[in-house]
């Protein structure tokens, strides 16, 4: 019925992550409300458009991370840094400012840089996310890294990562990017210990390669 | 004895060069772990309740639903019923549970009523005739001390100056050490002279004895020219990007095992003992790295105590307290602010002649130290007065060169206008009077020349206000400053093992500021071995204790210590060596990983073949440094540095938006063990400088008494836009190298927010009195010369 939208019969097909069949999830959580958190996701269809409700209790969860699938239980209120950092142990990404002030949680989405604390984990499912951590090659540093070690660009440390990963980003999108693209690029990102000089050679390093 | 002097430049293959900080790798590649990121076997998650209000007696508490809400595991009440709570964000009751969203539900069913009370948060310059000369202390007073977390140095120097008001018995020190207090602060109320109270209740505003020498009257009377400004900098914070926090977990009934974000690794333990009524014997503290300190992270704090006691009521499991981003910015540290109104007198030639001044500031409920004015130069006569202003905006703690920075902008800002007045050019005056800057002022003469030479001082300057070109002012500014830095205590264990490998073991912590990188370079160094040779291991309570990072004592301390065992283990390796190269032990050396006969490359051994005649034990020695010089034979750490800061600013003159354009950083400290973190030292230095000087502050609401800005966005750090060239150059060879290591954390973050403020003094031609130099006091400062013009 329209006027009821979470009994609305959804139009389009939906890829529902939990296992469980859509119809055979309407089924069940008409019977046990408390049988939702366990179960999986709820869609309804909203504005013309099928839209998944989650919770409020534990739902599956799938992320891929680093080439990775990861499958959990979570509730749908936890963002995507928590889940990489208390749940998977994946530390790169650091918990700063809490509301994406200040770049030290950033990661990929489908190579696109984002704040993970801004995130929650069930917006990440079905993409590709990328950290800190899948940035070496092998067992060596990736350029981006180099140039941060060459030009002394951390000292306590606590905010590298999210500048390596946003740096990244800028070059991945545009490998030729000029040193005023990287530092808007950057400019999301806030270090405490007063990095910029090395960060700035560091940008300086990286676009003056092949000259 | 063995030598342990430094090396001599000729015989340094190491020290003093550029080389890469060794954590570097592990830090731009995610794989540094910190406190913050340790998570042990089934942690539970740890969120205090704080206090809303600037300042409440707290009437009840109802813990209950709480208690009783699945998943929560352990309650502890911080603060008890009756107790008052004196900031806002104090820390009242404090759960753990099995997950973050739920503590955080929990912390929403605690109950608890306050009664509000009166409370100051502003510290705008005190009311004429308001304050009371500061007395002994009541009982209440040392109670209030204690539970504001005023530094124990500063307590123990009050009750030393002024005494108490009541006979101190047994039972109080004991409800004192319950509360908390120190072995040194229970002394210091022993031994406190007894004074009669002066009566007067509490005021806010507490006025330290004034101060006079020479003859102030007469100088300003006879003065050729007087000068008059007003000067200051805002209250800031640290806001360490790690936020303060520990874990805590319970390995048996008696034994604690915390993982803390600290700058103080091996004085933890003490400090958790007395609370945790274990001895700290049984304490082990540990970090690998730590997230920015700056002074602010050298206690266990209430929340870490917090943190270990509700561990023990969940059975020992990990309970981790790290604090979120506003309580960050709210309670965990903040540098005191210091205003003062000034008067300068000198002669015509810009010979300073006299001081007055009326300074004030606030470091919560604490007061705050007074500023040291006027700084670095001796002027010959002075009168001073310092009014303390005891409020509710929390507790202060040691930001970078405690003190100093806003003694720079007060001093240095009253000098540059001198020079306006006097229509001489500031560096001029400087150099005019050096010969009052005591030992350092021969470093300051070839600084300053250094300095100029690298901004272009000489052809940039212009005299105030007369550098606008379009809407856009120019300037130039300088500062200069000191420290001290000598090493702090330091023992450290070097082993060499029969196959070669060399370990250090030392509970000393690398703030980012170079320690490991500072370490493994002196014992590559001394065994002639590479840095990447050596297995350092720092940043826990299993190793030799090292002091506590904080006043640039670090690097004296590990390099000394270091240096030591190094010496040493290499003693014992040569008179095992020197048979096989039938070679007496003293005609060794260890030169390219190898060890032989000092002129005879012919007679040598490479590094494994030499450790391989150590025999089955390892070799460990044990080196250390005295935090007194005369203890240390001979003593391979100083004190005493000076540098100087010049800056290059634009201002646009319709915005009020400052924009630096370029910054010179000149400074010594002694030997340099590695050349390339010196250097960043001074660059992250300047950009803290550009920080405080242009956004950072720590905003208050006089309504509410809460802080108006405890986020990243509206606590505004600059960032990497805002950052012009910046000149680093650091003064070494001789006179400097042979004074020995000296630490360098404080001394160039002290000169940038002076040197910046009297740049756009120079650029707009009037002086904008107080840090942050935000757009909206730049343009309150024009609209009066136009005013005053008109």
């Amino acid at each position: 019925m329209p006027d009821d939208p979470l009994n609305e019969e959804p139009k389009a097909k939906v890829d529902d992550n939990s296992g469980v069949s859509r119809r055979d999830f309407l089924k069940i959580s008409t019977i046990s409300a408390a049988a939702v958190p366990i179960l999986g996701t709820k869609v309804v269809h909203a504005a013309g458009e099928p839209v998944k409700i989650y919770g409020p209790g534990k739902t599956p969860v799938e992320l891929t991370i680093n080439g990775q699938k990861h499958t959990l239980q979570l509730e749908p209120r936890v963002i995507l840094l928590d889940t990489l950092r208390d749940q998977l142990d994946i530390t790169g990404a650091k918990r700063v400012c809490d509301r994406a002030e200040c770049g030290a949680c950033t990661v990929l989405i489908d190579s696109k840089p984002v704040y993970a604390c801004a995130v929650l984990a069930i917006e990440a499912q079905g993409k590709s996310i990328t950290t800190i951590e899948s940035l070496m090659l092998g067992e060596n540093l990736n350029p981006i890294q180099q140039a941060f070690v060459d030009n002394d660009a951390s000292q306590c440390g606590f905010c590298t990562p999210g500048f390596v990963v946003a740096f990244k980003a800028v070059l991945d999108k545009n490998p030729n990017a000029n040193p005023e693209e990287i530092r808007h690029g950057l400019s999301g990102n806030v270090c405490r210990c007063g990095t910029y000089h090395g960060i700035h050679l560091a940008i300086a390093q990286m676009t003056q390669k092949g000259e | 004895m063995p030598d342990y002097n430094w090396p001599d430049a000729e015989h340094r293959t190491l020290i003093g060069k550029r080389i890469s900080r060794v954590d570097s790798p592990v830090k731009v590649s995610g794989r540094a772990k910190y406190t913050y990121d340790y998570h042990g076997a089934n942690m539970l998650f740890g969120k205090v309740l704080r206090s809303p209000y600037a300042k409440a007696k707290i009437v009840s508490i109802d813990t209950s639903a709480a208690e009783k809400m699945p998943g929560v595991k352990a309650v502890e009440i911080i603060q008890k019923v009756g107790t008052t709570a004196q900031w806002a964000g104090d820390e009242i009751v404090a759960v753990a549970a099995v997950d973050e969203s739920t503590a955080e539900d929990a912390v929403r069913l605690i109950k608890v009523s306050y009664q509000p009370l009166s409370y100051l948060v502003s510290d705008a310059e005190p009311p004429a005739g308001a304050g009371e000369a500061a007395g002994p202390m009541s009982e209440d007073d040392i109670d209030d001390a204690i539970s504001n977390q005023m530094p124990d140095a500063q307590l123990v120097q009050y009750l030393q100056e002024h005494g108490v008001s009541f006979k101190v018995d047994d039972d109080f020190l004991s409800d004192m050490k319950g509360e908390g207090a120190s072995e040194a602060v229970l002394a210091a109320i022993r031994s406190a002279p007894y004074h009669q109270a002066t009566g007067g209740g509490h005021s806010a505003y507490q006025k330290t004895a004034a101060q006079t020498s020479g003859d102030p009257d007469k100088a300003f009377a006879e003065a050729e020219v007087i000068s008059e400004g007003l000067y200051g900098s805002a209250v800031i914070a640290h806001c360490c990007l790690e936020p303060h926090g520990s874990v805590s977990e319970w390995t048996d009934k008696d034994h604690l095992f915390t993982h803390i974000s600290t700058q103080n690794v091996s004085g933890i333990a003490a400090q958790m003992a007395e609370p945790m009524g274990v001895s700290a014997a049984n304490i082990r503290i540990h970090q690998d790295n730590i997230g920015g300190g700056f002074g602010s992270k050298f206690a266990a704090d209430r929340w870490d105590i917090a943190a270990a006691r509700l561990s023990k009521k969940a059975g020992g499991k990990p309970v981790r307290i790290m604090l979120e981003r506003d309580s960050e910015l709210k309670v965990a540290g903040a540098r005191p602010s210091a205003y003062a109104r000034v008067k300068v007198a000198a002669k015509k030639d810009g010979t300073l002649t006299g001081w007055q001044s009326q300074s004030w500031g606030t470091g919560g409920p604490g007061g705050g130290g007074a500023p040291p004015i006027p700084y670095v130069f001796g002027i010959p006569n002075l009168h001073k007065e310092h009014t303390a202003i005891r409020n509710n905006i929390g507790p202060a703690r040691a930001w970078r060169a405690p003190n100093h920075p806003q003694a720079a902008v007060i001093t240095m800002g009253a000098l540059d206008d001198l020079a306006a007045k006097l229509n001489m050019d500031p560096l001029d005056l400087w150099l005019k009077n050096l010969e009052i800057t005591g030992p350092r002022r021969d470093v300051y003469r070839e600084e300053l020349a250094i300095a100029a030479d690298l901004m272009g001082w000489k052809e940039k300057w212009r005299p105030r206000g007369q550098n606008v070109s379009g809407g856009i002012a120019r300037g130039l500014g300088l500062s200069i400053h000191t420290w001290g830095g000598r090493g702090h205590e330091s023992d450290c264990d070097l082993t060499i093992h029969p196959d070669g490998s060399v370990d250090i073991k030392m509970g000393t912590q690398d703030l980012g500021t170079g320690t490991r990188t500072t370490i493994v370079i002196v014992a590559a160094e001394t065994l002639g071995i590479p840095i990447e040779a050596i297995n350092l291991y720092i940043g826990d309570t299993l190793y030799p204790p090292s002091g506590g990072s904080g006043g640039s004592t670090t690097p004296g301390g590990v390099s000394s210590s270091t240096r030591r065992a190094a010496v040493d283990a290499r003693e014992t390796l040569f008179a095992k060596v020197a048979p096989a190269l039938s070679a007496q032990p003293a005609d060794l050396e260890c030169v390219n990983s190898t060890v032989r006969v000092k002129n005879d490359s012919s007679r040598s051994l490479n590094w494994k073949q030499a450790c391989s005649k150590i025999g089955a034990m390892p070799v460990t020695a044990r080196g250390h440094n005295d935090q007194v010089a005369s203890k240390n034979h001979p003593d391979l750490t100083n004190s005493g540095v000076g540098g100087v800061g010049m800056a290059d600013v634009e201002v646009d003159t319709e915005t009020g938006i400052i924009k630096v354009k370029k910054m010179v950083a000149v400074q010594d400290c002694g030997l340099i063990i590695d050349l390339k973190t010196a250097e960043s030292s001074c660059y992250g230095a300047m950009v803290m400088g550009i920080s405080y000087a242009l956004f950072e502050e720590k905003v208050m609401d006089q309504a509410t008494g809460r802080m108006l800005n405890p986020n990243m966005e509206f606590y505004r750090l600059a960032g990497l836009n805002d950052i012009p060239e910046l000149v680093v150059h650091m003064m070494t060879g001789k006179g400097y190298d042979e004074r020995g290591v000296i630490g360098l954390g404080e001394p160039p973050v002290i000169s940038p927010g002076a040197a910046i403020a009297n740049a756009v003094a120079n650029a707009i031609g009037v002086r904008v009195s107080f840090l942050p130099l935000t757009p909206d006091k730049v343009l309150a400062a024009l609209s009066q010369t136009q005013k005053a013009g008109a």
